[in-house]
């Protein structure tokens, strides 16, 4: 039975990670566009968070867990944001390819991320390991009494601020999607940009919004990373192949938030799974590892063999729009 | 009341007349500024004057013949790759997986060297590791052309998603490779006899190297401009629908490329391996398959065009190597630098692709 709980708790942590990012390009595909930079951007938003509260808790006389954590949140945001803006002008203004671009900003990304994450102790003074405690450890803090619950506790309320805010961001996303003017236009925007333009929606204010706080968002999962679940330290690479594996929960999820929030569970479970079996060598441990990849091939195929309406992705997804080229 | 229509600021239309020239002009002044960006970045972060940065960067680049050779061989590689992903883009089908399908060629070359190596000749094993990389890297890239050429399957995600399977695969293989045991990694193989090595070639080191690539390259331009076979790529590029008509069979053109794509970086994964690192990890591939993608776009597919840019990428990250051991940064600085080139590149496109007009004053 603890094993279980132990196998659930961290199958949500590795979740939570791939839902910020998969939420981030949602948002960022309703509107047409294939951002590849994501893992780049869940790098810059997780450096930067680390950075804000590294300065903070340096330069504070004494630094306090709650204003660390608002730093930290507002600088991954913004960070990010600033990924999903060089995306968003190359692409939206400039008509560049998406792939390209986006593949572009996950190099830039990645290698900004592990340059200051790699040099920020030399470029600070030499002051050794980079950590954070004061803010990771408020990253980290649970739910009081609700978290003491047994196993009920222990599987819903063991996590950190983060964990909630994530799945209260994707309610919030399914909601505006489905149910504002504003999210319907986007699905208009990205289903047929020349016919959102001829209903009067601004098509190019639209992708920008979208892609720009999409990447946000997907920022969010970086620092989740760095603060609950590295406590708020930095190892190189250490996030790993989650950005694409956000991407791959975009497809598995269909496009739809809600169904991103137990995929994620799902695919965090399968990149863990491993551990979690007995008896297996080595070399089936590796194996094991390829399950979310396949998992998500599986569902591209069975999607694209299907053929359902509202299975698929937004119609102009990867097209640029030029009205003048209508 | 005011009824005339009011005119937009900018006005855009598409060019097609601008001179060779003048489209290098632009990417010349672009690569400029960017440098320019670059610059004021190291400064802020290493309070280094950018002149003395970019001497190094050169210095790091070509300033010894070993460092000249080093980059050659990995501009050659990513030229390799550049060169594996063109057909598949020419005909608009997204090969995002060259990264896997390099490491597949990796894993074919490296299984030959090490259960083959002390039993076959040399100049057999060669081809032998050579065919078979072409194999595995054609058959990985096989797999998501079949699906798209029968159910229109999302070539994107699905290509880019074989890259990892491709990863595990090679983490799969590390565990019987492993040597010494219990270190996690390959290690060099046949180190003592040198078995399945490329060999010098007129004395060079990577003669092996840039003899292939070049040939390889020069093969590609021609089966793109003066084969049957590049004739439908561009057919089925432009509009499938149009193939079709001209009965053309479109399922056949997309697998026999993606495969051709495929092989032709499952032989970049050879020349990895045999030509010089001599091991697999992970990493072996190192993000060439990605960077390949720009390398082939920013080129236009033009193969000539695709040396340039392999070798001032290459040249750009070595440089920054050396800036960042000089003055004991990270190496992930040459990333960085490279992205912010990149998005300057991508960038310029538009002013070659597109008019500007500005609104003309009119006399009230």
């Amino acid at each position: 039975m603890s094993v279980l709980i132990t196998f659930i708790q961290k199958a949500v942590m590795q979740g939570i990670c791939m839902l910020f990012g998969a939420d981030g390009e949602i948002l960022t595909e309703k509107s047409g566009n294939l951002n590849l930079g994501v893992p780049g951007m869940m790098y810059m938003g997780g450096i930067a968070g680390l950075m804000a509260a590294f300065y903070y808790e340096k330069l504070a006389a004494h630094p306090n867990g709650l204003v660390g954590m608002i730093l930290s949140l507002l600088a991954a945001f913004l960070m990010a944001a600033f990924g999903g803006l060089i995306f968003s002008v190359l692409t939206i203004t400039l008509r560049a390819n998406q792939n390209v671009a986006g593949l572009a900003l996950t190099t830039f990304g990645v290698g900004f991320g592990n340059f200051f994450g790699g040099s920020l102790s030399t470029l600070a003074g030499g002051v050794g390991q980079i950590s954070v405690a004061i803010t990771g450890d408020a990253y980290r803090a649970k739910i009081p009494l609700l978290s003491k619950i047994p196993v009920i506790g222990d599987i819903f309320f063991n996590y950190g601020f983060l964990t909630y805010f994530a799945i209260i961001i994707t309610l919030l996303m399914a909601f505006f999607l489905k149910r504002t003017r504003w999210g319907l236009n986007l699905n208009a925007v990205g289903e047929s940009p020349a016919t959102a333009d001829a209903a009067g929606i601004n098509v190019t204010l639209y992708k920008y919004l979208a892609t720009v706080i999409g990447g946000g968002i997907a920022g969010l999962g970086g620092l989740y990373f760095v603060m609950e679940y590295s406590g708020g330290t930095w190892t190189n690479n250490g996030f790993g192949d989650r950005g694409w594996l956000a991407i791959a929960l975009v497809i598995f999820a269909l496009w739809k938030p809600i169904n991103a929030i137990w995929g994620s569970f799902l695919f965090g479970g399968l990149y863990i799974l491993y551990l979690y079996i007995p008896g297996l060598g080595r070399s089936m441990q590796e194996i094991f590892k390829m399950l979310p990849y396949l998992v998500t091939i599986i569902v591209l195929i069975i999607t694209s063999l299907r053929k359902k309406k509202e299975q698929q992705p937004p119609e102009s997804l990867g097209l640029a729009y030029f009205r003048e080229d209508r | 009341m005011d009824n005339t229509v009011k005119e937009p600021l900018i006005h855009l239309s598409k060019r097609e007349d601008m001179s060779f020239g003048k489209k290098w002009l632009v990417r010349i002044i672009a690569i400029l500024l960017s440098l320019i960006v670059c610059a004021g970045f190291i400064f802020i972060i290493i309070k280094m004057n950018p002149v003395e940065v970019y001497e190094g960067i050169v210095e790091g680049a070509v300033g010894t013949g070993r460092r000249f050779w080093v980059t050659a061989r990995d501009a050659l590689t990513l030229l390799c790759v550049a060169v594996a992903v063109t057909p598949a883009f020419k005909m608009k089908f997204w090969n995002i997986g060259a990264e896997g399908q390099i490491l597949m060629g990796c894993v074919a070359s490296a299984a030959m060297m090490i259960y083959a190596g002390n039993a076959l000749p040399t100049g057999l094993l060669l081809v032998l590791m050579f065919v078979c990389s072409f194999i595995a890297g054609g058959i990985w890239g096989i797999i998501p052309a079949f699906f798209k050429a029968r159910w229109n399957t999302n070539e994107t995600l699905f290509t880019l998603m074989l890259n990892y399977v491709a990863m595990q695969v090679v983490t799969f293989c590390i565990v019987y490779w492993e040597n010494p045991a219990g270190s996690n990694s390959v290690g060099i193989i046949n180190a003592p006899t040198r078995a399945g090595w490329l060999p010098q070639l007129f004395g060079l080191d990577y003669g092996w190297n840039l003899a292939i690539v070049l040939l390889l390259t020069v093969l590609m331009f021609i089966y793109m401009k003066r084969t049957k076979h590049g004739y439908e790529i561009a057919v089925v590029g432009e509009s499938e629908n149009t193939a079709r008509y001209a009965g053309i069979n479109v399922g056949k053109v997309i697998v026999r490329t993606v495969g051709i794509s495929g092989g032709i970086a499952g032989i970049a994964g050879f020349i990895l391996v045999s030509g010089s690192s001599h091991t697999i990890s992970t990493s072996t591939a190192g993000g060439r398959g990605f960077t390949a993608i720009i390398v082939a776009w920013l080129a236009k597919f033009n193969v000539w065009a695709m040396a340039v840019i392999a070798f001032l990428l290459v040249f750009m990250q070595q440089g920054a190597i050396q800036i960042a051991t000089q003055y004991n940064l990270n190496e992930n600085a040459s990333e960085v630098i490279t992205g912010i080139i990149l998005f300057f590149v991508i960038g310029c496109e538009f002013f070659i692709n597109y008019k500007l007009e500005f609104r003309k004053k009119h006399s009230a």
